[in-house]
């Protein structure tokens, strides 16, 4: 069961319209809320009026902070993670206080009858707005005297830290030969196909504010509501229905998760908010720009000795989440290889556009450009091989496992735990048909057709901590339930949990039920982030798994009068070795302990058939992989073709080979995104110009290359299951890939690739500038 | 994005629809395939009282052969139904090719050829193949029909030469001379978008000789046009020249999807491309 790639149980009902979504929330004498936005990126208000909104027939109410400032603890989201490299406090507010500080911001939430009576309504709301100067370019924003995004900050500059170990200034001054690159990079928004939404209703018979809401993060969510609002836990129950998709943006918990909720609250009627795609353009986070400044010292046969270097880091205007996009950048720089000394110095800042918060792959990508770039640097200054370089400074397998020298943010050492790294890139090499590249290049060059190849290494830290919930029940009916605090973001997660489960009670899967997400049914629990839930509620249902399933061969052993060694378990039952018609079913030893009036329970074991495990992993687990590009380039038009594309990664063992090719693929075509299509662009006043997918471009069906994958399974010592996380690797080094191979084959032309995404106007412009 | 309220009515005749559209003071809109229209009202771009559908008229999605080789192309002409109709396909092969291109099949089953000339995006290809077939658009008004060339039709970007009352009914197509080969290539990032700038192209060749040129551009003026420049260049002096000249014809914008820069390189790119093309199936 574990390892096998079983149809994923939750495709029944999905591929059939038959989820249950948050929009498909339909409550009796349910309200619809519409937000009204900052329609300007900075500016002070003081008065709102609502008059001719009331006065649209179907209307309920129109709330502003002042309205909703009596019934929260405090009108400041307490969403900031703690981080010593933070300077500056700036959490949002439920609705802005006063001063709107991004195109997008929500100032009042109008409640009407229907949807559309939300709309119309919250265009007549009227907001006197007086504009501020605004900051809107992340670079200049950190000079002194620039416009500052809050008008009560001194500076923008939010956060910052140096990440350095080994002595740089020593390295660089004996070096043989030291490069220097100044990349530019952008990254967009994560859009999931179901955009972000919740409801609430306040139960008028036990008074428990039911929320649901598409978020990657249920418990979380409870947590800040109770604290927001000052009710009891067990009077706020979270509920994550279906949820389409995450990517990060939904783990951050939104001004709308608490004003719907307050809203029903008060009204005492269901209220209902689904964010619509323009909506969640300006006000779903999103990953922006960095500015690496990078250089490298190598020795004379391109070893690595040390980099050096500046990162600065579009923050956006608020704080709700924390500095990890940007440390993990840092972090992650190092990728593959043995780099003896580095200098990162990093800086964010404040600027009037949406919050920056991770997506999928969460600064990784980045890190690992500008890594690859360097690497491609010295290859063309030295004169060997892009591969050879990169193969001299790999870490070799005997050195596993490997202390990078590098800290984490909790203060540990990264150490790289297990993986093959020099044999997943010949792997790729191989299948990619690296080594008669040249010749198909040169045979395509004389048609006039311009090929080239890339290549991209990664690792990446995986199932963060600090741990996740599972209790596993065998139920009286034979049936097994799995309660996680682990949520489904459509990835999977289900089935992969259901595989985990069976491989030890034997259960059939269509017999085993996965609940995640909901925190009126398992108290504790985290969510959906950092390629964590496989680890981390993986491990814990099998642990759970595994003491359910000792406990069911002790009572079983009890009822067949059989030792415990001689029994088996599949197929929901459990039998004595050699006599299959002496068994009991799962369901049998569940009766057996769910307790008679007066009789003791069999074999003297505890009540029930159910254990509880909160699996915590002690550190990251890092997956690696290896990704080989190729690409064909018009130069007259500057379309970028994917010709072939090769997948090697290395996610430690695989609990459904299916789902995490799924996820590869998705995370490719994320990074593909990337590499070549997504850009988010705001004006000089912090007006965003893309806010519909016409203009701001996803790669579409005809777009994706099939990418070619190649498992391979290092087991991690550090969980009982041996996996890694495989959400994000997928992302990670696309740019990486897709810009080496745009230089190789534009290499007559000598275009090197600095910026991303690589669009066609730009490729014509790099054509037109070397030539 | 829902739209705010509106009426609504669905006509069974041209009369009824321009009645319709002449009682409301020229603020109602038309309403053909939706796919253009739709999405502003959702976004709430266009805010119009009244929408007046003409997909119940019958009659308007007709495709007619003419003796002179020509089509005469009924505005409720689905664009899918452009794009497989044998009689596009052997006399405008250029019309065949570029219907390939507009938007994707779910929006080509429902969009019109009406709808596509009325909205008059500059990137469009209906607009575009309008101008390069020297089509006639047929009008309907409170005083009956007229016959707008094409290229007088387009006057702005989404402005055309109709009255508010007006609805295109027809488009005719004049029939090509005998040996004429085309060209058609235009560049969006993803299939089905809108096109960043497109070029197609006609040579007539009588003997050996080259006696007709057309080229038209899309996404390189605020309307599709001739490229007058490059017509004559290529005349003169060949390809290359017309593909030079043909920069000068085009004024394109800067947006977010190309500088003006960029789109002239296009201009260049694809018209040599498309005359390459043309000459070489004008000699088949
Ligand atoms: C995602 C997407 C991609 C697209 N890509 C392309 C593309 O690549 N190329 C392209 O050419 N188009 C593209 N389109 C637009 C599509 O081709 C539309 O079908 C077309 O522009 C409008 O035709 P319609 O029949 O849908 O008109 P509608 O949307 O119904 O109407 C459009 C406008 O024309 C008016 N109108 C309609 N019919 C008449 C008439 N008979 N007389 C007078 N006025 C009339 C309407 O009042 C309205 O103002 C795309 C659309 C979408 C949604």
């Amino acid at each position: 069961m574990f390892g096998e790639k079983i149809k994923r149980v939750e495709d029944p009902a999905l591929l059939r319209g038959k989820g249950k979504y948050l929009d498909d929330i339909h409550l009796p004498g349910m309200l619809h809320a519409a937000f009204v936005r900052a329609p300007v990126a900075h500016a002070t208000f003081s008065d709102i009026d609502s008059s001719a909104a009331l006065a649209i027939d179907g209307v309920v109410a129109v709330y502003t902070l002042d309205d909703l400032r009596p019934h929260l603890t405090d009108t400041v989201m307490p969403v900031e993670q703690p981080s010593g490299a933070l300077k500056l406090s700036a959490s949002p507010s439920t609705l802005a206080d006063g001063e709107v500080r991004y195109v997008g911001e929500p100032v009042a939430c109008v409640i009407a009858e229907s949807p559309y009576i939300a709309e119309d309504a919250a265009q007549l709301v009227f907001v006197d707005y007086s504009n501020l100067p605004v900051s809107a370019d992340y670079l200049s924003a950190l000079d002194d005297g620039a416009a500052t995004a809050h008008s009560d900050f001194a500076d923008n500059l939010v956060a910052g830290f140096t990440l350095a170990y080994g002595d740089t200034d020593d390295t660089f001054a004996g070096a043989a030969h030291v490069f220097r690159e100044t990349l530019h990079q952008h990254k967009g928004l994560g859009h999931a196909i179901e955009c972000r939404g919740v409801a609430a209703e306040l139960n008028p018979r036990d008074h428990v504010l039911n929320v649901w809401s598409a978020t990657q993060m249920a418990h979380r969510a409870q947590s800040i509501l109770v604290q927001m609002l000052d009710l009891p836990e067990d009077r706020i129950r979270v509920v994550t229905p279906n949820v389409g998709g995450g990517f990060g943006p939904k783990f951050v918990f939104y001004q709308e998760e608490v004003v719907v909720p307050l809203a029903a609250m008060l009204l005492g009627r269901p209220v209902k908010w689904v964010e619509d795609r323009r909506e969640h353009f300006t006000a779903a986070t999103m990953e922006r720009d960095q500015l690496w400044d990078m250089e490298v010292a190598v020795n004379a046969d391109g070893r690595l000795l040390g980099v050096r270097g500046t990162m600065a880091h579009d923050h956006g205007a608020y704080t709700p989440y924390g500095v990890n996009l940007p440390y993990n950048a840092a972090t992650n720089f190092l990728g593959p290889y043995e780099l003896p000394s580095m200098s990162l110095d990093v800086k964010l800042a404040l600027t009037n556009m949406t919050p920056v918060t991770p997506v999928r792959g969460a600064g990784r990508p980045q890190g690992t450009f500008a890594m690859e770039r360097l690497m491609d640097r010295i290859a063309r200054e030295l004169g060997l091989d892009r591969v050879e370089v990169r193969r001299r400074n790999l870490i070799p397998a005997e050195s596993m496992p490997y202390d990078t020298q590098i800290k984490t943010r909790d203060g540990a050492t990264m150490t790289y735990d297990s993986g093959d790294y020099p044999a997943a890139l010949d792997a790729a090499l191989e299948r990619g048909g690296y080594s008669d590249f040249a010749a198909r290049q040169a045979a395509a060059l004389a048609e006039g057709r311009y090929l080239g190849i890339g290549v991209a290494n990664y690792v990446e830290g995986t199932g963060r901590g600090p741990f996740e919930s599972a209790v596993v029940r065998i139920k009286p009916s034979g049936k097994i339930v799995i309660y996680t605090g682990a949520t489904d973001q459509g990835q999977g997660l289900k089935t992969a949990l259901a595989q985990v489960c069976a491989a030890q009670t034997g259960a059939a899967i269509e017999d085993i039920e996965v609940v995640t997400g909901d925190t009126g049914k398992v108290s504790l629990g985290l969510g959906a982030f950092a390629s964590r839930q496989a680890v981390t509620a993986g491990s814990s249902v099998h642990v759970a798994a595994l003491e359910v399933r000792n406990k069911a061969l002790k009572v079983a052993a009890h009822l067949l009068e059989a030792a415990e060694e001689d029994l088996d378990i599949a197929d929901g039952k459990i039998s004595v070795r050699g006599v299959p018609d002496m068994s009991v079913t799962l369901g049998d030893v569940a009766r057996a302990v769910q307790g008679m009036p007066g009789f003791s329970l069999p074999g003297g074991v505890d009540p029930g058939m159910e254990a509880t495990a909160n699996f915590s992993p002690p550190t990251l687990t890092y997956c690696n992989g290896v990704h080989v590009a190729e690409v064909e380039v018009d130069p007259g038009t500057g379309h970028v073709q994917v010709l072939n594309y090769v997948i090697v990664h290395d996610s430690g063992r695989l609990i459904n080979p299916t789902i995490v090719e799924g996820q590869i693929t998705g995370g490719a075509t994320h990074g593909l995104g990337s590499a070549l299509f997504e850009r988010m662009i705001y004006d000089d006043q912090g007006q965003p110009q893309t806010t519909n997918f016409g203009e701001y471009l996803l790669p579409s069906a005809p777009e994706v290359p099939h990418f070619d994958m190649i498992h391979m399974e290092s087991p991690t010592p550090l969980n009982p299951l041996g996996v890694k996380g495989a959400g994000e690797g997928g992302t990670i080094p696309v740019t990486s890939a897709i810009a080496s191979a745009v230089d190789d084959a534009l290499s007559p032309f000598g275009v090197v690739v600095r910026d991303l995404p690589i669009e066609p106007k730009r490729i014509v412009e790099m054509i037109n500038q070397s030539s | 994005m829902k739209p705010a309220p509106f009426d609504y009515v669905r006509a069974s005749s041209v009369e009824e629809a321009v009645a319709a559209l002449a009682a409301s003071n020229g603020d109602a809109k038309v309403l053909a395939g939706g796919q253009s229209l739709v999405p502003m009202l959702n976004f709430r771009v266009v805010d119009a009282p009244l929408f007046v559908d003409i997909n119940g008229i019958e009659g308007l999605d007709l495709i007619e052969e003419k003796e002179d080789g020509g089509l005469r192309i009924g505005a409720l002409t689905r664009h899918f139904a452009l794009e497989t109709s044998v009689s596009v396909r052997d006399r405008f092969p250029v019309l065949h090719e570029a219907m390939k291109h507009v938007a994707h099949l779910a929006i080509r089953n429902r969009g019109t050829i009406g709808g596509s000339l009325s909205h008059a995006d500059p990137a469009a290809e209906l607009p575009m193949m309008a101008v390069l077939l020297d089509a006639k658009i047929v009008a309907a008004g409170p005083d009956g029909e007229r016959e707008i060339p094409a290229g007088d039709f387009f006057t702005a970007p989404l402005t055309t030469v109709l009255a508010p009352d007006e609805i295109v009914v027809a488009v005719d197509l004049p029939g090509l001379p005998a040996v004429t080969g085309w060209g058609f290539e235009e560049f969006a990032q993803r299939r089905g978008d809108f096109a960043v700038a497109g070029v197609a192209a006609l040579v007539t060749r009588e003997g050996g000789t080259v006696t007709n040129t057309r080229i038209a551009l899309m996404g390189l003026h605020d309307t599709p046009v001739r490229a007058r420049s490059a017509e004559a260049a290529f005349g003169e002096s060949g390809i290359e020249a017309a593909a030079v000249a043909a920069r000068q014809d085009a004024d394109p914008m800067n947006d977010l999807h190309g500088s003006a820069d960029y789109r002239r390189h296009l201009a260049e790119a694809l018209t040599r491309r498309v005359l390459t093309a043309a000459l070489e199936r004008a000699a088949q």
